[in-house]
C-alpha cells in the first residue's frame, strides 16, 4: 500500500512537529500502552524530534511483559506433568517464578512454538494421542482469536491455559498512580480495531484525560500527539480517533459478540503490578470444558513475578525508562534478560536495547 | 503480539482467504472475525483478519492533515 509511506514522509513529519512546538506551552506527559507504539516511537527517535517540553511515557502495553510470574509456572507445571504446550515465541523466555518454559523444554518438557492459534490445533489434531495446552496471552486484539478456535470446537485434547488481558483497566491504574501526572493518553490502535472508542470514554468523563487513538506510523504517533495538545490548548478532554483507517467508533462488533458468547470478564493479575479489577477473562460455564486449568486442576505455590533487581514493575508503569534500571545491559540484555520487558520484543528493555539506547533522552 | 499488517485479499473458501501481504508474499487467514470481500484489504493480526481497512479513510487522514497543516 503506497498510503504506507506516506505515513513516514518526513515532510509532513517535520510539519505536524513544527505545530506541536507552537501548541505545547508548558510541560505536558503523554502515555501510551501499546508496545509498537514504543517500538514506531523509538525507532523513528520520535522523543528527539519533539520539543523538550513533551515527554512520551510507555505504559504496560506489551503483554507478554505483564504475564505474571504465576502463569508461567501454571505452564511448566503442565509441561513437567506431560502436557504438551503450545504458545508464541516471545513467552517460552519469560521468566516464571523459578524457570521458563525454555528450562522447562531443556528438563524435557515438550513445549511448542506456532505463529497462529489455528496451528495449536492443527498440531493437536494431527497427534491426537497426545494432550496440548496452548498458553493463550494477549490483549484484546488476540483475544478474539482464541475465541474464535474455541468456537470452532477444537479437538479433545486441545485445551487452554488463558491469560488474556484488557487494556483500559491498565490505564485507569496509571490514572490512580498520584505521582504519574499523565496528560493525556494514546491509546492503542489494534486493541481499539477489536474494541471501538466507547471503552475509553471513562478517561475524559471521570479523568478529564484527553485520549486520542492512534496507528503505528510515525506520523500517526506524532499526528495523535498533536490532536492531544490540540484538546488541552482548547480545554477539552474527549476520545478522538487518530486511526481511522482502522478504527471505527463500536469497533469489530462481531469480534466483540464472539469474545462475548465464550468469554466473562474477571479480576486479573499482572506481573510487578498487582491484581487490576476487571482486566482478565475467564471462561463461560458453557465453554469450561476447555479450560485446561479446571481439566489438569493445576497448582502452583507462590509465585514471585521480579528477579532480585529487575525494575520491570517501573518500566511498565513509565515511571522509569530502561536506562535508569542498574542492570539494563550490565547484566540484563537480549541475549541473557533477567525481566521480562528484556524478554519481550514488544518490551520497552528490549527495544531500546535494540536500538542501543544507552542514555536517557526523555 | 498486537502487530497488524494490510494485506489484499486475492481468494475467499469458507472461512478462508488468500491474502496478499505485499510483495507476492501469499497467505492463508481465517476471516471468521470480519465481512470482507476479494479485493479489499483487510488488517491480518496472527492468522487471522481483524479488520476491513478503510482505504477512503487512508486517504481522507492524509488529506486532512495537509489541510490542517497547511491552514492553521
Ligand atoms: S533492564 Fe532488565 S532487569 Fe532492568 S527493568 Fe528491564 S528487564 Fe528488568
Amino acid at each position: 500500500m503506497t498510503e504506507k509511506l506516506k505515513f513516514r514522509d518526513p515532510k509532513i513529519a517535520k510539519k505536524i512537529i513544527a505545530r506541536t512546538k507552537s501548541l505545547a506551552s508548558g510541560y505536558h506527559k503523554f502515555c501510551h500502552v501499546c508496545g509498537t507504539h514504543e517500538w514506531t516511537i523509538t525507532h523513528y527517535g520520535l522523543r528527539t524530534l519533539l520539543p523538550e517540553n513533551i515527554d512520551v511515557i510507555a505504559g504496560p502495553g506489551c503483554p507478554v511483559c505483564i504475564l505474571p510470574a504465576a502463569e508461567i509456572d501454571e505452564a511448566i507445571w503442565l509441561a513437567l506433568n506431560g502436557v504438551t504446550i503450545v504458545t508464541f515465541g516471545d513467552v517460552i523466555r519469560v521468566p516464571g517464578s523459578e524457570s521458563s518454559l525454555q528450562e522447562a523444554k531443556a528438563s524435557g518438557g515438550d513445549i511448542r512454538i506456532v505463529y497462529s492459534e489455528r496451528d495449536a490445533v492443527k498440531i493437536a489434531r494431527r497427534e491426537p494421542s497426545k494432550d496440548f495446552v496452548f498458553l493463550a496471552i494477549g490483549f484484546e486484539t488476540t483475544v478474539p482469536t482464541t475465541a474464535v478456535e474455541i468456537l470452532n470446537k477444537p479437538p479433545k485434547n486441545l485445551t487452554f491455559l488463558v491469560s488474556h488481558r484488557l487494556i483500559p483497566p491498565a490505564m485507569e491504574l496509571l490514572l490512580g498512580i498520584g505521582d504519574l501526572n499523565i496528560d493525556g493518553f494514546i491509546a492503542p490502535g489494534h486493541v481499539s480495531t477489536i474494541i471501538g472508542m466507547q471503552p475509553y470514554e471513562i478517561f475524559p468523563k471521570a479523568y478529564y484525560m484527553p485520549t486520542v487513538i492512534a496507528g503505528f506510523e510515525p506520523l500517526d504517533v506524532l499526528f495523535a500527539i498533536y490532536m492531544l495538545l490540540k484538546q488541552i490548548k482548547n480545554g477539552e478532554a474527549k476520545v478522538e480517533n487518530e486511526y481511522t483507517r482502522s478504527v471505527t467508533r463500536l469497533g469489530n462488533i462481531r469480534a466483540q459478540k464472539i469474545v462475548e458468547k465464550v468469554f466473562k470478564v474477571v479480576d486479573g493479575h499482572w506481573r510487578g503490578l498487582g491484581r487490576l479489577p476487571l482486566s482478565a477473562l475467564a471462561f463461560r460455564e458453557a465453554f469450561e470444558k476447555y479450560d485446561a486449568r479446571r481439566k489438569y486442576n493445576v497448582k502452583i505455590k507462590s509465585s514471585r513475578d521480579l528477579l532480585p533487581g529487575c525494575q520491570c514493575h517501573l518500566i511498565m508503569i513509565g515511571k522509569i525508562v530502561p536506562t535508569e534500571c542498574p542492570l539494563y545491559m550490565k547484566i540484563c540484555t537480549p541475549q541473557a534478560p533477567k525481566g521480562a520487558c528484556m524478554v519481550s520484543n514488544e518490551g520497552t528493555c528490549r527495544i531500546w536495547a535494540k536500538h542501543n539506547f544507552v542514555v536517557k533522552i526523555t | 503480539m498486537c502487530l497488524a499488517i494490510p494485506a489484499e485479499v486475492l481468494e475467499i473458501k469458507g472461512n478462508t482467504a488468500k491474502v496478499d501481504c505485499g510483495k507476492g508474499v501469499l497467505i492463508d487467514v481465517n476471516i471468521m472475525l470480519v465481512d470482507t470481500q476479494v479485493g479489499e484489504y483487510v488488517l491480518v493480526h496472527a492468522g487471522y483478519a481483524l479488520h476491513v481497512i478503510d482505504r477512503k479513510a487512508a486517504e481522507e487522514t492524509l488529506q486532512m492533515w495537509e489541510e490542517i497543516l497547511n491552514n492553521e
